[in-house]
């Protein structure tokens, strides 16, 4: 029962990652494409989580927390790029 | 143009100590879970590069001052002892030791030389990756 309930969320999860896909692709601008690559970040979070109740193990519980925190740094850096045109600046306030 | 990043400021500071703790995890579960010494490092220096979004190179160079290039040599040099010294013990280049111990705090452990290995790993892959990225950002 359990299963079945997992593979369906599973293939939901796949179905909103196309709709990213689709608007990574589409989007007519660049913070449309920074957001879908963000959001793709979320829905690969519950994908590995979703997997790794479906293999019954925990290892990827590591996988889960590791994921968010590179989707934040990266959307970070990209957000500072779009609104500074650098990422990383020697000196602030000059 | 000015900029006030106050949010993205405190945001950082908070979250800063998260993934420096979740890294710690990381490099000792390494022995027994996934994780270990690269993975460790490499969300350690991503830790750092937070901090550098976050504020600018000159403050993180005073918050650590730390020449990153000696993080290389040094987690070289402890690799290169842990494999040398087992030398010392009349058995082969890179054999490893381990023992229990009963510490004070976390009761029997076993205490592995892999561990001193892992943390020249640990600190080189942290060197590598902070030197890249400081030398990249540096250039004007």
């Amino acid at each position: 029962m359990i299963e079945i309930v997992l593979q369906i969320s599973l293939l939901l999860l796949a179905a909103s990652m196309l709709g990213l896909v689709y608007r990574l692709v589409k989007g007519p601008t660049v913070p449309d494409r920074v957001v879908a690559l963000d959001a793709m970040g979320v829905n690969l979070v519950s994908i590995t989580a979703v997997l790794s109740m479906l293999l019954h193990t925990s290892n990827y519980l590591d996988v889960i927390l590791l994921i968010g925190i590179l989707a934040f740094i990266g959307t970070v850096a990209f957000a500072k790029f779009l609104e500074k045109g650098e990422v990383i600046e020697y000196e602030r306030d000059r | 143009m000015k900029t006030n990043d106050v949010i993205f400021q405190t945001v950082a500071k908070v979250v800063f100590f998260m993934i420096i703790f979740f890294a710690v995890h990381l490099f000792f579960a390494g022995h027994y879970y996934p994780g270990g010494g690269f993975v460790g490092g490499l969300l350690t220096s991503g830790a750092l590069v937070l901090l550098l979004l976050a504020f600018d190179m000159k403050t993180v160079q005073r918050g650590f001052p730390v020449d990153f290039k000696w993080l290389i040599g040094i987690g070289l040099l402890f690799s290169i002892g842990t494999a040398a010294g087992s030398l010392l013990f009349n058995v082969p280049f890179f054999t490893h030791a381990y023992n229990y111990f009963q510490l004070p705090l976390f009761g029997k452990t076993s205490l592995h030389t892999a561990m001193l290995f892992d943390l020249g790993v640990y600190l080189v892959v942290i060197g590598v990756t902070m030197t890249i990225i400081q030398t990249i950002g540096e250039s004007e």
